[in-house]
């Protein structure tokens, strides 16, 4: 990870992991772990002043719990004013546009937006006409880079503490993610992290769950969970949509636990020292039993620690690094 | 002037020695001695050094201590970048981690000594101290530096001084540890080189 030091944050807006380098990944990664130490501090301020005077405005069009607890969280932690915005409250049920709403949250001077829509782009659209930093908490199926973020955090923690090496990188290293990729913007990001992190991709699930353009990605695919995981260091459930199993992509729950649940039998085929993930929330019993989820392999909760820490880091980039680049409309003028 | 250059291609580049390895473990012994003279509760003592090269000075330090005291005063790491003004207002260059705050002890009504190699601006030492105090209430702050080059932009003053430089605005000091360097020695490097 040393080709990280030199390279210097220049985005205004986190919209993606599609466009980013793997200079910028690491650059964030490398960031995080100083963040880590300020939450874990255990006397005194569980804070630091780089957010110091500054507006974070949590803006969900769609139901969380995690992501913007964790943006929240991340946001008081350096010390931000916070405002949340939730859709049923807000003038958008009147009609008013994204645009005009966001241009009015500006007119009271925030600094950092964070917004999760269910339209795909919704992130992208306002990060181009708006002064704002856009960070997107999830946009449709499309993307949740900062899911992915603390995911690649996470397994590099793992990578480094059983290779005795903290400079160890992802390079060569088996992640299987198994369920319903097609619906999942974190399965589309971790794809996109994971394979500039030089990580080996494996996607396994009902073939009606698998994106047909996963091999255009970079990745392997497999319906066959042995396949998937037999010689995976990393095995990442994903929730499975419970509300798509109307549009009848898997006949029914039973066959998918049957052939696809990580549980203490279909684990016994995969290392035994691979590392188990979940996004959250967990179905459990469904995609991941619960004794596997509970078991000290699972970082389930780890991953959430972590999540408040890389946010952190993507935060102080954005606002703290030295010239904050124009939007377009900006720089046309 | 070409000439010259070639009869000596050293000359002006050689880097010019403020102390040697044998000057800087003396220096090192005497701030030792002074915490040790200037502090008789010495149980009541913690070393921090400001990464990185802080770090192995304080650890130095507490070694000499201990052989004088019989009691090593617990040490410490402050990395100080998250408190940095310069991050704030956008004018420092935001750096992947460089080392990270890590002391397992507490800081409350302890003599904090901090531990730094050279001393200018002032502006790390006002961010180390905001950084301790948001671990805690010490009694006291104290400085340690190793070098102090002047320049000094708050009102901010050594308690243990290991030696005053005067650099001119193109030399650059620097200080090398076997820690973190290989070998010991301070430098006064000319920037323009």
């Amino acid at each position: 990870m040393v080709a990280a030091k030199n390279t210097v944050w220049t985005r205004k807006d986190l919209v993606g992991i599609e466009d980013l380098s793997r200079d910028e990944i690491e650059l964030i990664l490398n960031t995080a772990p100083q963040f880590v130490a300020v939450s874990a501090r255990e006397s005194g301020i569980k804070k630091v002043p780089l957010l110091q005077g500054r507006l974070v405005v949590n803006w969900f069009h769609e139901p969380s719990t995690r992501t913007r607890t964790s943006f929240e969280l991340a946001a008081k932690r350096l010390s931000a004013d916070t405002l949340a915005i939730t859709t049923s409250a807000s003038s958008l049920v009147k009609g008013e546009s994204l645009h005009d709403t966001l241009a009015n949250i500006e007119a009271m001077h925030s600094d950092i937006i964070i917004l999760r829509h269910s339209c795909a782009g919704a992130p992208q659209m306002l990060a181009e006409r708006h002064p704002s930093h856009i960070i997107n908490a999830g946009d449709g199926r499309h993307e949740h880079p900062t899911q992915a973020l603390l995911d690649a955090f996470t397994m590099l923690e793992y990578v480094r503490e059983l290779r005795g090496d903290p400079n160890a990188t992802l390079d060569g290293i088996r992640v299987a993610l198994i369920g319903d990729i097609t619906h999942s913007r974190v399965a589309r990001s971790n794809i996109w992290c994971l394979t500039k992190l030089g990580a080996k991709v494996v996607l396994c699930g009902p073939r009606t769950l698998l994106p047909p353009e996963a091999e255009r990605m970079g990745v392997d695919v497999t319906t066959d969970l042995r396949e998937a995981i037999h010689d995976a260091n990393v095995i990442y459930a994903l929730r499975i949509q419970l509300e798509r199993q109307q549009s009848c992509l898997f006949p029914t729950l039973r066959e998918y636990v049957r052939l696809f649940r990580i549980d203490s039998e279909s684990l016994k085929v995969a290392p035994n020292d691979s590392l188990i993930m979940h996004p959250g929330p967990i179905n459990r019993d469904i995609e991941l039993a619960a004794e596997v989820a509970d078991s000290p392999r699972s970082v389930v909760l780890k991953q959430v620690s972590n999540g408040i820490s890389v946010r952190m880091a993507v935060m102080h980039l954005l606002v703290n690094s030295p010239k904050r680049p124009q939007t377009t409309e900006e720089r046309a003028q | 002037m070409s000439e010259s250059g070639k009869l000596n291609p050293q000359a002006g580049s050689v880097p010019d020695e403020v102390m040697s390895a044998e000057d800087m473990a003396d220096a090192i012994l005497d701030l030792s001695k002074a915490v040790v003279a200037k502090n008789p509760d010495i149980q009541s003592v913690v070393l921090l050094g400001i990464l990185k090269r802080g770090l192995p000075l304080a650890e130095r330090m507490a070694a000499h201590v201990e052989k004088m005291t019989g009691t090593r005063p617990p040490v410490g790491s402050l990395a100080t970048t998250l408190y940095r003004d310069d991050l704030r207002a956008g004018l420092g260059h935001v750096k992947a981690d460089t080392g990270t705050t890590h002391f397992a002890f507490s800081i409350d009504d302890k003599t904090v000594v901090l531990v730094d190699d050279v001393l200018a601006a002032g502006r790390t030492i006002r961010a180390a101290m905001d950084e301790v105090m948001d671990y805690g209430r010490p009694a006291r702050i104290q400085l340690a530096c190793l070098i102090d080059r002047g320049g000094r932009e708050l009102p901010i003053q050594p308690d243990y001084l290991g030696r005053k430089v005067s650099p001119t605005p193109d030399q650059h000091i620097s200080v090398r540890m076997v820690e973190t360097d290989g070998h010991d020695a301070v430098i006064l490097e000319d920037k323009t080189k």
